[in-house]
């Protein structure tokens, strides 16, 4: 059907997007990549020459590195076990027959809209404050003794602080799966006298596990990258510093670029094994 | 009998489905009242909720110090600037591998899609020193062409997508009569194509808007938008709590009436199309 004139035609018309995308991902990966190999202090001597993988050893064996890999683990590991499995709840119940269903999507999905800044600020201060916010109080109503949240309990507050973010997304995700159940499938399995759990278990969860595996995937290439949380948060104090904040650290405050990007190279490794599975899932849909 | 349990059954979902969408949707709502409290009322123990003297002094009070305005200009013209142009750029594309599919066309996409996947902090110094060699640093246009280039793949993808679903055979009719590839465009493929152009701006404009790691990191006074203006509260001024809550109310409003308007793109969108 296409003729040669317009295949040349769209080759023009795909070389804009092309051509940008290749410059925006090969120029700075190519330049942190050199980086990674110098010793590189823009503020003390600027380029210092080749290190070879010193830059590398450095930065696994620095005391920083293992610390900021678990508390990274911990902060994905968290948020993705609590949206993943509210989210699933939250669809089920979001998919039953109610009076005011859009309205109640809309107060699930609102988080999602909060720009990270606002969320982790009202979180911090509204909320957590150990002296004025809302949860000491409710601490002091039950006689408790308030909680330094962001200090003592620096971690939880920082997985409660992101699961509110991203809970709605896994749950519009997974409500838009359910909502694509056959219903007589269910209705056949519980004239058969199919308990509701088992119901879950052999017919709504299979059905969800496609929808499961992307939000996996996708939370976890920005789980990994979240930063702006941590920035007006902890600094990352309190055992939250994560192998992106680190790398900030490393980067820009202790201008360090040699390191700093090193560690770079190990975070686009990291995210590349994930995003590699979640190619594979996308990849596959758009041959159907 | 099953007519009268579905209706029981409904009361008690509505109950439990009210109650968990206000507990997400409080810290909002909590935000949004305590920017018109005094100081004082804000921080009160026992909280107070509804009964207390509105006032809009807040909102004032943040206007007069900070400059909200420019804040707003830079962070319109940021999101806006680079969804216009990421659009300008996807339009073409999109429409071709939609329309004129090859064999590679499937890779091209997969591959627009990995860069997306690159972790920003992997490549921040690098950016940073371009910008400083342009002189770019703290400016709106180096935010407008990073972020552009960043929700590229997402909006080729969701155009893709939206393109894709228009049928051929419209085209193909049209060929036959003779259109030309730019009355095809035009008249054809353009008013088909808007409600979808439409959803991919609105989407990668609030992406935009509240994207944090670049705005944060590249910006100091001039080009800063709302996100750091946020940001700027951190510390100590964060514990007026009243001042926040305006602060942060006239940084999502906007935000937050658009998207509502977009959830039901949001799927497709941030799903790449893997969920519908």
């Amino acid at each position: 059907m296409a003729t040669q004139h317009s295949r040349s035609a769209a080759r023009l018309m795909m070389a804009p997007a092309v051509i940008l995308l290749l410059g925006w991902m090969l120029v700075p990966l190519i330049m942190t990549l050199t980086f990674s190999f110098k010793k590189y202090l823009p503020l003390r001597g600027g380029d210092l020459g080749w290190v070879g993988f010193e830059n590398y050893t450095r930065f696994v064996t620095s005391s920083a590195f293992w610390p900021s890999v678990v508390a990274t683990l911990a902060i994905v590991g968290g948020v993705l076990v609590i949206t993943i499995g509210f989210g699933i709840l939250l669809a089920i119940l979001l998919n039953q027959p109610m009076w005011g269903q859009g309205i109640v999507r809309i107060l699930v999905i609102a988080p999602f809209f909060v720009m990270p800044t606002v969320s982790a600020l009202v979180w911090k201060n509204m909320f957590m404050d150990p002296t004025n916010g809302l949860l000491s109080h409710l601490w002091r109503f039950f006689g408790a003794e308030p909680v330094s949240w962001l200090s003592e309990a620096s971690m939880t507050s920082i997985v409660m602080i992101v699961s509110w973010q991203w809970l709605p997304f896994a749950t519009l995700i997974l409500l838009t799966a359910i909502q694509s159940l056959d219903s007589e499938q269910l209705e056949a399995a519980e004239m058969d006298g199919a308990p509701t759990f088992k119901r879950f278990l052999y017919i709504t969860l299979p059905h969800l596990s496609r929808a499961i595996t992307i939000v996996l995937l996708i939370q976890t290439i920005f789980l990994l990258a979240i930063f702006a949380e941590i920035f007006v948060t902890t600094g990352g104090a309190f055992g939250t510093r994560t192998l992106t904040y680190l790398i900030f650290q490393r980067v820009l405050e202790a201008q360090n670029v040699g390191l700093g990007s090193a560690g770079g190279v190990y975070a686009i490794i990291l995210a590349n094994i994930v995003a590699i599975f979640l190619m594979r899932i996308v990849g596959k849909n758009l041959d159907a | 009998m099953a007519r009268a349990v579905t209706q029981q059954r409904k009361l008690i979902n509505t109950a439990i489905a009210w109650g968990i969408g206000l507990l997400i949707f409080f810290p909002i709502l909590w935000t949004i009242l305590t920017s018109f409290k005094t100081e004082a009322t804000a921080i009160a123990d026992p909280p107070v909720f509804l009964n207390f003297d509105w006032t809009l002094e807040n909102y004032t009070a943040v206007m007069e110090r900070s400059n909200y305005a420019k804040f707003l200009w830079n962070s319109i013209i940021i999101a806006g600037g680079s969804t216009l142009l990421g659009i300008l750029v996807a339009v073409p594309a999109a429409w071709s591998m939609a329309f004129v599919p090859s064999k590679r066309t499937k890779d091209i996409l997969l591959w627009m899609l990995s860069t997306k996947m690159l972790p920003a902090v992997g490549v921040l110094y690098p950016i940073y020193l371009i910008c400083i060699k342009f002189g770019l640093l703290d400016s709106r246009l180096a935010l407008v062409v990073i972020l552009m280039l960043m929700n590229l793949p997402i909006i080729v993808w969701m155009l893709y997508t939206y393109f894709r679903e228009i049928p051929g055979e419209i085209l193909e009719a049209a060929r036959m009569d003779g259109a030309s590839l730019k009355e095809e465009i035009l008249y054809i493929l353009t008013p088909m194509a808007v409600p979808g152009i439409a959803s991919t701006l609105l989407l990668n404009f609030i992406l935009a808007w509240n994207e944090a790691f670049w705005t944060l990191n590249l910006t100091a006074v001039n080009a800063a938008p709302l996100t750091a203006f946020i940001a700027s509260y951190s510390s100590p001024e964060g514990l007026f709590f009243a001042k926040l809550s305006a602060a942060s109310t006239m940084a999502i409003a906007p935000i937050l009436i658009l998207g509502w308007f977009s959830q039901k793109q949001l799927v497709s969108g941030l799903t790449f199309g893997a969920v519908k």
